[in-house]
């Protein structure tokens, strides 16, 4: 009877594995394609059967790209505003969840409404009105306009607060009775414990912000302030034909997002769970 | 308001003050950007929607007009219709996706790790390279899926991003891959929580695999459920950067969603007041289902 059922479990665990790994094959399979088709002659990229592996692999795509168009501008661009916007996001967002979840005033519980309401409310509702106001700010065509704008998102204030919110009570307490202020409970203790939650945060907003692709198209007309994202789409409409050389771009905007993503999986992970079960 | 408090409270609630003062000073710089850029456009969109205006001329409030207008509007409709198609499909697809891949992969087998990162990758890359790859792969006559549908045996291909019919299958897969490792995520943290002791005592009792997964793990994760079907759905109606890189709305106007309504009517016919409404409907559309949302998960709650 247990070595029956010891089979079973055997056939069972079997069948996951095939199931998991078929999943995934499929999954990677666009990104395996777009690698492969980044190392061909643009003659090479839709030949029957398809070539995953190249024969003649054109390591050229990946220094033609630079040339064709100022990428590394436009890597530099990218990176200056994820830099500037996380940071920013970082602080505010850490300092307001503090007063969101360990300050008590009145009127807070509704402000806090506010914040979660505009994280259900689509971008696409107030863009225009934000667009206008840019305009009248003459803060169009400029990279201030989209820090500005993605600086101060809800999302990041709702984060923290979640990891805030495990933080016990009594030992602010604690602390309040030993005389610390509520500054001093923020730096000396708060911030401390909650280093995974910034890690979390940072993680995120590096990723949207180097991902984000509407905010800068509608913002940024000069070439010299266009972001990463932009740059691919650019050299997709100059260069439709040359999918390798496309596929070669769109590699190089992705490397930054693959090494985050590798060497901090474990926030991702934690900061999905987090936003998603206590919320 | 806060200022009439603040009076009133010098007279002896000094405590009330000072903590409300300390509360406000870790707010204020978050709140004044979001105040300023986020809050109050939120406000202006929703008069804008009553309103006619082009931008430099003066804002004329014309009631309901623009929702007229809109209705009259054959695109609109379309985009109504077809927004909702496309959201139905995607939350349904991806939810069974996302919870699927989440119970194989609570299966404590080893290699989780690789197979769980591999399938919540597509998550994190970016929407215009992954738009640029998938219509490579979606190019109808030599494109790979096409390709290999030929080498099933398969006749009458389908189009996908060039034919009106098949357009929106095209974007529902997209989505589905892109979106399927993010709510695998929540579904997995959710199912590492429901104890053990209850498979266990359901073994002893004789219960299969089978009823065990539809009678323990699916109540057990019903919190899951309601939060990935309210995020999914939002999600869904916000479709649009996906749109823009893959079809801008084409073949025609089969792929223009809501949200690419608006963004046509803001930034490229320049129909302030249009825009608005739709964005209103759109807002109203979303709300309707969080608060219907809300209530069937408290029913469910008393419930249990």
């Amino acid at each position: 009877m247990q070595k029956l059922q010891n089979k079973k479990n055997l056939v069972g665990r079997g069948i996951c594995y095939v199931a998991l790994a078929f999943i995934t094959f499929i999954t990677l399979l666009p990104l395996i394609w777009m690698l492969s088709a980044s190392l061909k002659l643009e003659t090479d990229v839709f030949t029957v059967p398809i070539q995953w592996i190249p024969s003649n692999p054109q390591w050229s795509n990946y220094t033609k790209i630079w040339e064709k168009i100022p990428l590394s501008l436009f890597t530099f661009n990218s990176i200056k505003l994820t830099v500037i916007i996380t940071i920013i996001q970082l602080i505010t967002s850490s300092f307001a969840a503090y007063g969101f979840s360990k300050c008590k005033f009145r009127g807070r519980d509704t402000l806090f409404l506010c914040y979660v309401a505009t994280i259900a409310i689509p971008w696409q509702v107030y863009m225009l009105p934000q667009y206008i106001m840019m305009n009248k700010m003459q803060l169009i065509d400029t990279h201030l306009s989209i820090i500005l704008l993605q600086s101060f998102v809800a999302f990041g204030v709702f984060l923290i607060r979640q990891f805030y919110v495990s933080i016990p009570n009594e030992l602010l307490e604690a602390a309040r009775i030993d005389g610390l202020s509520e500054y001093g409970i923020y730096f000396r203790i708060v911030l401390p414990l909650t280093k995974p939650a910034l890690a979390t945060l940072t993680i995120f907003s590096f990723v949207n912000v180097w991902n984000d692709f509407m905010g800068p198209m509608i913002y940024f007309n000069s070439t010299k302030l266009k972001t990463i994202q932009l740059g691919i789409r650019m050299f997709i409409g100059q260069y439709s034909a040359e999918y390798g050389l496309i596929m070669a771009a769109s590699v190089v905007s992705l490397i930054p997002v693959i090494a985050v993503f590798l060497a901090f999986q474990r926030f991702f992970i934690e900061g999905v769970a987090t936003s998603g079960l206590k919320g | 308001m806060q200022k009439t408090k603040l009076i009133k409270n010098k007279k002896g609630m000094k405590l009330e003050t000072r903590n409300t003062l300390i509360g406000l000073s870790f707010i204020a710089p978050n709140f004044i950007g979001f105040f300023i850029f986020i809050l109050i456009p939120v406000v202006f969109s929703f008069l804008l929607s009553f309103a006619e205006w082009d931008g430099f001329n003066e804002i004329k409030f014309v009631g309901i007009k623009n929702f007229i207008r809109l209705t009259k509007d054959r695109v609109f409709m379309a985009s109504l219709s077809q927004t909702f198609t496309y959201v139905i499909f995607t939350v349904i697809f991806t939810l069974i996706a996302a919870l699927g891949l989440a119970v194989l992969l609570n299966q404590k087998l080893k290699g989780t790790n690789f197979f769980r990162s591999a399938v919540f990758f597509p998550h994190v890359a970016s929407i215009v390279a992954v738009g640029v790859v998938w219509n490579a792969m979606f190019q109808p006559q030599y494109g790979p899926l096409n390709e290999f549908l030929r080498w099933l045996g398969m006749q009458n291909l389908p189009g996908w991003t060039a034919s009106t019919k098949w357009a929106i299958p095209a974007v529902i897969i997209v989505s589905v891959w892109k979106d399927m490792g993010y709510f695998m995520l929540v579904y997995l943290a959710a199912l590492q929580n429901v104890p053990n002791s209850l498979y266990e005592a359901s073994t002893i009792d004789g219960a299969s695999k089978w009823q065990q997964f539809w009678r323990i793990t699916l109540p057990m994760i019903t919190p899951a459920h309601f939060f990935v079907f309210m995020m999914l759905t939002i999600n869904s109606f916000k479709i649009f950067s996906l749109i823009l890189v893959m079809t801008e709305g084409g073949p025609g106007t089969s792929t223009t969603m809501l949200s690419y309504y608006i963004y046509n009517q803001s930034f490229v016919a320049w129909d302030f007041g249009k825009a608005s409404a739709a964005s209103m409907i759109l807002f109203v559309i979303i709300a309707t289902i969080t608060i219907i949302q809300f209530r069937v998960e408290k029913k469910f709650n008393d419930f249990m």
